[in-house]
């Protein structure tokens, strides 16, 4: 049991844990404030999510929808951890996503292409904006945190006005990709059976959990992987040692991008949801895709089920009793897990104290009827 | 051109008050990214106080307990941040981030759980308060004089003291330059740090109900504050740090901002035949744009964003 509990792995996972049981007691105890006659029943809404219905035909569609959004949700943290891994901290992923999700709309709407030139068309422009903070960043020395939330309301505002030419008549929102371009929509392989019908469900799905894998293998396993992970823990010692350290950057925000970007493709081109063309507040899929990115212990594949994770709860604040609260609690709650996951460092910290000294202590104890040098080497291992 | 003139101060105030925030919490050597949740929270606090407020009290004391909200609110939310990267060292960009997204969802589901109680039909997140506005602003001729410009004027010049010709300034700078070489002195780098980040937290409470009352007369906080609380970050770098380099540099931003607000008052500029979200766009891009410029010789404090480690040297 200490043994596990020593391994790093592990303490990640259980202070996400922690994190995530302490989000939801803080959102519960807002909620009790707030009305306290319902509270417990919210955060269980909350917590159900699709369960929410008694007939496992909904269920299962339910389950289906919020796998749906939990696709690009996943991109986004990807994004977010591979930049963070090379110690960028990409909050321009909102951004490169909605740059994503306008290339693959109007690439459909407008110019009538098919799914796949559309992804692409998607992959590119996320990862242009990817590619600006980065050169920004390399060459201008240039904070990427500020030049990403530029970027994030230059994209929005950009976005708004490139898809107004493709919108409703009558709406301020784009127009039914399924109609209207229904070569641009993602094919569903067949999983749409497995999700009773649900014409939502596409490659998106599977797509984005290979692309989680295979960012795992980039960065544990090539040399690529580990000259990004070298530039990200000095950037300077990286130079030293022969790399392309502004390149490293660059290209690290550039796959960033293009991840953000493909993630918002594989949202829309799913005629799951329109745009807005009148939307004034960047989606929150990006910020999103931070806590995931956290929780997940910033492990690819820790993502893949931080992600799901996330977007369960954020679909599940859809299903709490309106009069008494808003679908913002899941906001909330998720907020206040990015927020404890700032203190993941200081709870492995804790962990780790309380190993060691438990580790002393048996040490000491075992002082009394053992010869001393080994005991020295114990305490040694104890506090390595 | 009047208009124009009163909105560019009005951003501009906004921007000074919320770029000496940061100014003063990256001096003390913390980087507060969390100014835009901090926005949202004091703009809240002052909103609901105007709300509360009957439109028969006087208005010294409609601006005067309004701003005392807001400056509560803010210094109060900024604890969150300060205890998170002070006391347990933690990423100050993750927590600032966290404190954002956690600003808006906060204020939105308070604003709404108010709106719902008082009245079970109203599900939404705006707050009216067009009565009481009206304490804060005077009419010059065509021009609509708004207290808050002064208020940023008066906080410029206690910054300006405050950092430059004061003990406490000047402390409070060490901690952000060296923070060992201050502890070795007898300063107290954590006390410090509170300081710094907590008035930050007054400032950008302050900044943050400025920005809503220079709009309608209503907010609905769902829409945060449009990146102002980064926009003024970016202020803070274009300004380099210094309090008077930061008034000039908001002026130039909020002109900017401004500029989108009442582009259709001028002939020629409706006559470009510009869409209205390139002006959207236009304070983002400048920010890009002087950012790409100034950034690479900027002089920032030298230990921003490192957490006070008294072992390090």
């Amino acid at each position: 049991m200490k043994n596990l509990l020593k391994k790093d792995g592990v303490q990640s996972f259980v202070a996400s844990l922690i994190c995530i049981l302490l989000g939801l007691l803080i959102g519960y105890i807002v909620l009790l404030f707030i009305n306290p006659t319902g509270a417990g029943a919210a955060i269980l809404e909350v917590i159900k999510n699709f369960f929410h219905y008694s007939k496992p035909s909904l269920q299962l569609k339910n389950f289906g929808n919020t796998l749906v959004k939990t696709a690009p949700l996943l991109m986004c943290s990807l994004s977010v951890l591979f930049c963070y891994k090379v110690g960028l901290f990409n909050i321009g992923a909102a951004g490169q996503y909605v740059a994503g999700a306008c290339a693959g709309i109007y690439c459909a709407l407008k110019l009538g292409w098919g799914w796949l030139p559309c992804l692409i068309a998607a992959v590119v422009c996320g990862a242009v904006f990817g590619v600006a903070v980065g050169l920004l960043k390399a060459y201008r020395n240039v904070n990427e945190v500020i030049s990403g939330i530029m970027l994030n309301w230059i994209g929005l505002y950009l976005a708004n006005m490139l898809l107004s030419s493709v919108k409703e008549v009558a709406s301020p929102y784009t127009l039914h990709i399924k109609t209207e371009a229904a070569k641009a929509l993602l094919p569903s392989l067949g999983l749409d059976k497995l999700f009773n019908g649900n014409q939502y469900i596409t490659l998106a799905i599977p797509l984005s959990v290979l692309l989680a894998v295979a960012i795992s293998v980039i960065l544990n396993k090539t040399k690529f992987g580990y000259e990004l992970k070298a530039t990200g823990l000095n950037r300077n010692a990286a130079k030293y040692c022969g790399m392309a350290e502004k390149r490293n950057i660059i290209v690290s925000l550039a796959i960033g991008g293009a991840l953000a970007g493909l993630g918002g493709a594989l949202l829309y081109l799913t005629d799951y949801e329109q745009w807005l063309c009148t939307g004034s507040s960047v989606p929150g899929m990006g910020f999103n895709g931070i806590a995931a990115a956290f929780l997940g212990g910033l492990n690819p594949i820790g993502t893949i089920f931080s992600s799901y994770f996330i977007q369960h709860i954020t679909s599940g604040g859809a299903f709490v009793d309106k009069t008494m609260y808003c679908s913002q609690i899941s906001d909330l709650i998720s907020s206040i897990i990015i927020y404890l996951c700032g203190f993941v460092l200081f709870i492995k910290y804790a962990m780790n104290k309380v190993i060691a000294s438990r580790e002393n202590k048996a040490a000491a104890a075992v002082k009394s009827d053992d010869v001393p040098a080994k005991d020295a080497d114990e305490t040694k291992g104890g506090e390595a | 051109m009047l208009l124009l003139i009163q909105y560019t101060l009005i951003f501009a105030s906004v921007l000074i008050l919320v770029a000496l925030g940061g100014c003063i919490s990256e001096h003390s050597g913390v980087i507060n990214l969390g100014l835009e949740g901090i926005m949202v929270m004091g703009a809240m606090g002052g909103a609901l106080m105007l709300r509360g407020l009957p439109s028969t009290t006087s208005p010294f004391v409609i601006v005067l307990l309004t701003l005392c909200a807001a400056i509560l609110v803010g210094v109060v939310y900024s604890l969150l941040l300060a205890v998170a990267c002070i006391s347990f060292k933690a990423d100050q960009t993750i927590v600032g981030t966290a404190v954002n997204m956690l600003g808006v969802a906060a204020a939105t589901v308070i604003v709404k759980a108010l709106n719902t109680a008082a009245n079970p039909d109203d599900v939404s997140s705006a707050v009216q308060y067009a009565g009481t506005k009206k304490a804060f602003l005077l009419k010059i001729g065509g021009f609509e004089f708004n207290w808050f410009m002064l208020i940023a004027l008066i906080a410029l010049a206690c910054v300006y003291v405050l950092l430059y010709k004061t003990r406490f300034g000047l402390r409070l700078m060490a901690c952000g330059e060296h923070p060992q070489a201050a502890a070795s002195v007898g300063v107290n780098v954590f006390k410090m740090r509170y300081a710094g980040v907590l008035i930050s937290g007054a400032l950008g409470g302050l900044g943050g109900i400025c920005y809503i009352l220079a709009g309608t007369s209503e907010w609905r906080f769902e829409n945060g504050v449009a990146g102002f609380g980064f926009l003024a970050l970016a202020v803070m770098i274009f300004g380099q740090w210094k309090p008077q380099r930061i008034a000039l540099a908001a002026l130039l931003f909020g002109f900017f901002r401004a500029l989108s607000n009442v582009y259709f008052g001028f002939d020629w500029l409706v006559n470009a035949n510009i869409p209205g979200a390139v002006y959207n766009m236009m304070p983002y891009i400048i920010s890009l744009l002087v950012l790409a410029f100034t950034s690479k010789r900027s002089r920032a404090p030298k230990a921003e964003g490192i957490p006070y480690d008294k072992g390090m040297r």
